[in-house]
């Protein structure tokens, strides 16, 4: 199997256009998922007993579920309610709501992790519950939260290839498209996972400087 | 439903495919991780760069991609792995990148003065890492273990593109067969989350196991 710049030449545009489609469901999935994920956390964090439940075991079930099924669900199975999504949203709706059950748990463990002796020292100060969010809380949790919240982004980036499974025309579905009327499979599926290289690894080394921008004092 | 439950016996298989798909890549991402893990610690750079390349070439692309690739690619180029195979070894190749991290950050975060002990011991590098590092780490990986083999089970349903007859695979054929498409998905999501539930409360009993009468820093992993 001889490797062909012809094929390269000719693939290379619609593999680009599918890379725009990747970027754009990425970033619209990431922007749902950081939105709901937050939802999620209060609801799982309220006083009421039965919310905090049926969040927590909603959520797990989203969680310990695969993407895929649930993007053949929505693609599938909403139509029969009279719910018509086009691939690229029910696409994006999967991702943001599969990944906002793991952004939950981030913005959980970062509210979590601020020491009790903040709380106590806020309330002996008489601070309002508004103060002692706004001045004391969240600006010890959130710091924190960046750098996973960053890492999630990059995962969602390589999960976008599931949303071929529902004809959305991304990167690795244009190349699989091209692949399957050409017959040429070497050069156009070496190209995607190249691509995929050439984004995550500068996203990865962008993530780790965030790591140690926002790394804990101790 | 009924008509759904004349399938069982194909959900059955599904299921059991997708269990066998899990053991089977989750046995070489065990492999992988300790093996690239600990290479990324070696005292040689040429081992070290090698273990990074890898890390970084299977954990920057998609699972999807690896797995196409092996499945339609690898034959061009001579070597032919059954759809199954290429399932295991595409699973077990790239959660094996991520375990590596576990291993390398949880052998990294026991404590400099286990280290001193050793080497006043007179332990080679071999005794050091198998009698006083690894026992001590393995307890610390345990919990990110446990989130990585659900994302291998979740991985697994991916492995249905590349023709292999898994549990999402049978929900595919029941739904075109049938033309229902709920009853099939959510029985399976079902099926899956009840797995995973097990895989889950499996973890959480090997932590209890392992740090029973120890007292182990949460650090590292993830």
């Amino acid at each position: 199997m001889e490797w062909d710049w012809n094929v390269v030449a000719s693939v290379t545009p619609s593999l680009l256009n599918g890379l725009i489609v990747t970027v754009q469901a990425t970033i619209v999935g990431a922007v749902l998922a950081y939105v709901l994920g937050l939802v999620i956390a209060i609801l799982k964090m309220s006083g009421n007993k039965a919310v905090a439940f049926i969040t927590y075991w909603s959520s797990e079930f989203i969680r310990r579920t695969p993407l895929l099924v649930q993007l053949y669900f929505l693609f599938y199975v909403l139509p029969d309610f009279g719910i018509f999504l086009s691939p690229f949203v029910a696409g994006v709706i999967g991702l943001g709501l599969h990944f906002s059950t793991y952004t939950s748990e981030v913005y959980r463990a970062g509210i979590e992790n601020v020491p009790k002796g903040q709380w106590e020292a806020a309330r002996s100060l008489n601070y309002s519950a508004y103060h002692t969010w706004r001045f004391v809380i969240l600006p010890q949790a959130i710091p924190p939260m960046f750098p996973p919240l960053a890492n999630y982004l990059i995962t969602m980036f390589k999960e976008t290839p599931l949303l071929s499974a529902i004809t959305v025309v991304e990167l690795f579905n244009a190349a699989n498209i091209y692949s399957n009327s050409h017959y040429k499979y070497l050069e156009p599926m070496t190209l995607v996972g190249l691509f995929f290289l050439l984004v995550s690894i500068p996203a990865a080394m962008i993530a780790l400087k965030i790591e140690n921008k926002y790394k804990p004092l101790n | 439903m009924n008509e759904v439950f004349i399938f069982w016996p194909i959900i059955i298989d599904g299921t059991l495919t997708t269990i066998k798909l899990t053991l089977a890549s989750g046995v070489v991402a065990l492999i992988i991780s300790f093996t690239v893990g600990l290479a990324r610690l070696s005292r040689h750079w040429v081992v070290r760069a090698i273990a990074t390349i890898y890390l970084e070439f299977f954990r920057g692309t998609s699972a999807i991609v690896q797995m196409f690739f092996m499945y339609f690619v690898l034959p061009l180029l001579g070597v032919f792995l059954p759809a199954l195979m290429a399932g295991i070894v595409a699973c077990g190749f790239n959660l094996g990148a991520y375990g590596s991290e576990v291993v390398r950050a949880s052998v990294q975060s026991v404590g400099r003065e286990q280290r001193e002990a050793a080497k006043a011991l007179n332990y080679t590098n071999f005794q050091l890492y198998r009698h006083v590092l690894i026992p001590q780490a393995i307890p610390v990986m345990i919990p990110s273990f446990g989130n990585l083999v659900i994302e291998l089970l979740k991985l697994t349903a991916v492995a249905s593109l590349i023709t292999i007859s898994d549990l999402t695979f049978m929900s595919q054929i029941i739904r075109v067969q049938t033309a229902l498409t709920l009853e099939p998905l959510i029985l399976i999501m079902v099926i899956y989350f009840i797995l995973s539930s097990i895989l889950v409360s499996g973890t959480k009993w090997l932590e209890r196991y392992f740090s029973a009468g120890r007292n182990i820093h949460k650090s590292g992993g993830n």
